[in-house]
């Protein structure tokens, strides 16, 4: 059981608060997708809770332990962060770039150990890139990249994945696909949480959503419950109608809001 | 093309120098016959031909490895740390600030009071210039390379600075030919002032392997996979202002090899990082040693110097990594 808690997390920047006063709790089998407009502080955030970025009050922590405070090495066996469109800067193979994921369980010096070398195959074939796996990764799509970033993510079989924008950029069959992937991580008993733009996957995917405006938490709940055309029209300035239900339920933007 | 096994280019390469230095123990001004050269060695006689080698030929070709694995290694590092395939190590200041050291010794004539001073004072350059760096460039990548800049360019100034002030046309002379970089005169002395900076410095730079691989993927990535990127900035630094200050204040200022060494590396190892460390070390000991014995074989009036042939070189090879770049990325 993981637990991953913000109490009052504040961050500034040149005066600005960009995360204002945010607290919360989510745990494992969650796949909290967060949402907000353009400089809401969602990648902010999401890098607090990741004990990448010192927040200036409050604290984010896992299960009861401040992340900032962890050991580097044992935060990230635990959690798997993946930044806004990751890239390789080396034509460094896939399995290559797969098996960096496992940098907090190996040792200083070496390559990997044989004993990994089935969890780095089962990780590869999980993420269809067995195919692709001698290949330069600076070579691959976009989608192929997305692919082998994730499987680096979740190679080290982390309890928590935070990533950031996983689906900016992906045409719609890699971005379904990825959030199928989420959502089964999830299913599997792991805690997801995600920022994102596309509210109808987020309505569709996630089971938890967490709507941010200006550094402050306007909502967290239940997908269903809480992604409203008032939350919408509230965090977004914009008319939107939420459609349907279930896995047939789709946001309809309908334009600008009056705000005359 | 396919990365070999982990184990076949270290050991080719290790392979390569040892022939090399063989080599270069065997090749000189002086034509002395193997045979000759062999017998000097293992009688226990002083004679002429025992002396070259020892006292001569040994120490050039110590220091020559030692210098060349500091660039080579130093190069690895920087271009896996920066990501960036023109990194090398003069960028972090480190080498202006010991010719800088040395050529205040020539300036003064300290070299001539006693023969350590230059190296020396280089050495003091080096470090210096690598404490300014640090100072002003410890936050990020970025600021590092900037802050490497400026101190190159300030050294430089000084430089030039010396040199339009020289108290003579010879003390002038002296000075620019110092900084072309040559292993000549250098005796065991050299190698025992250098010898401590630069294993120091290597032993720190060895172990960036697994910072530099994580950093494949980006700083932030890195990071989140528990690599702690401002103790790794600040050790490569150190790493590099130790090896390569101490390389230069003791043979001057020796281009390219740095930047060459690990691109000649990378496509036999896959082009991961950590793998192109030692066989980088051990091909700039390589190139070195050629370098060195052209200055010896190739006769010229004046004395061809080493700076001189790794630019000659390593310029071209410039062009070829540009052509090759434009390929990869249209």
């Amino acid at each position: 059981m993981t637990r991953l808690e913000a109490s009052h997390l504040s961050v500034r920047r040149a005066g600005r608060a960009i995360v204002d006063d945010v607290s919360f709790a989510m745990t494992d089998g969650t796949f909290v997708a967060v949402v907000g407009a353009n400089g809401a502080g969602k990648s902010t955030l999401l890098s607090v809770l990741a004990g990448l970025l010192t927040p200036d009050a409050g604290m984010a922590s896992m299960d009861g332990a401040p992340v900032v405070r962890m050991d580097r090495r044992e935060l990230a066996r635990r959690r798997a962060y993946l930044p806004q469109n990751p890239r390789a800067e080396w034509p460094i193979a896939v399995e290559r770039l797969v098996a960096l994921g496992l940098t907090p369980q190996l040792p200083a010096f070496g390559g990997l150990p044989g004993g990994w070398e089935p969890r780095l195959s089962e990780a590869i074939a999980a993420c269809d890139l067995t195919a692709h796996r001698l290949q330069p990764a600076t070579t691959l799509s976009g989608g192929e990249l997305a692919r082998a970033m994730l499987a680096r993510a979740l190679i080290g079989e982390p309890q928590v994945l935070i990533a950031d924008e996983p689906v900016a950029g992906l045409d719609p069959r890699h971005a379904l696909d990825t959030m199928a992937r989420l959502e089964a991580l999830a299913a599997a008993g792991k805690l997801v949480v995600a920022a994102m733009h596309d509210l109808t996957l987020a309505a569709r995917f996630a089971s938890h959503l967490m709507a941010l405006k200006a550094g402050r938490l306007v909502a967290f709940g239940p997908t269903a419950q809480t992604l409203t055309a008032d939350l919408i029209g509230e965090v977004f300035d914009v008319e939107a109608n939420v459609v349907g239900e279930g896995t047939g339920v789709y946001v309809d933007y309908r334009g600008l809001t009056d705000r005359g | 093309m396919k990365a070999l096994p982990r184990f076949v280019l270290p050991t080719a390469a290790a392979l390569l120098l040892l022939a090399t230095a063989a080599g270069s123990l065997f090749l000189g001004r002086v034509n002395i016959s193997p045979a000759e050269l062999l017998a000097g060695i293992v009688s226990p006689h002083a004679s002429l031909a025992g002396l070259v080698v020892t006292e001569l030929r040994a120490p050039r070709a110590v220091l020559a490895i030692l210098v060349g694995a500091a660039l080579g290694l130093s190069g690895a590092v920087l271009q896996g740390l920066l990501r960036n395939p023109l990194a090398e190590p003069g960028l972090l200041g480190v080498t202006n600030g010991a010719a800088l050291g040395a050529v205040i010794a020539i300036y003064f004539g300290l070299a001539h009071v006693f023969a350590m001073a230059t190296p020396l004072l280089g050495l003091i350059g080096a470090m210096g210039a690598g404490a300014l760096t640090f100072a002003f460039g410890r936050t990020s990548s970025l600021t590092l390379i900037l802050a490497g800049a400026a101190v190159s360019s300030l050294m430089a100034a000084f430089l030039a600075m010396a040199l339009n002030f020289a108290p003579s046309p010879y003390a002038a002379y002296e000075m620019s030919i110092w900084m072309l970089g040559s292993f000549s005169e250098r005796s065991w002395d050299h190698v025992a002032l250098a010898a401590p900076f630069i294993l120091a410095g290597m032993a720190i730079l060895s172990t960036m392997g697994r910072a530099i691989d994580a950093l494949t993927l980006g700083e932030v990535q890195a990071q989140s996979l528990g690599v702690p990127i401002d103790r790794t900035r600040v050790l490569v630094l150190l790493g590099v202002g130790l090896a390569v200050g101490a390389a230069t204040s003791v043979v001057g200022s020796v281009g390219f090899i740095g930047l060459v060494a690990p691109h000649l590396v990378r496509p036999f190892v896959g082009h991961q990082p950590s793998r192109t460390l030692l066989p980088s070390a051990l091909l700039g000991a390589t190139l070195l040693l050629w370098a060195d014995i052209g200055t010896r074989v190739i006769h010229t009036n004046t004395e061809l110097r080493l700076g001189v042939i790794t630019s000659l070189i390593g310029a071209p090879f410039f062009f070829w990594l540009l052509v090759r770049l434009r390929k990869l990325a249209p």
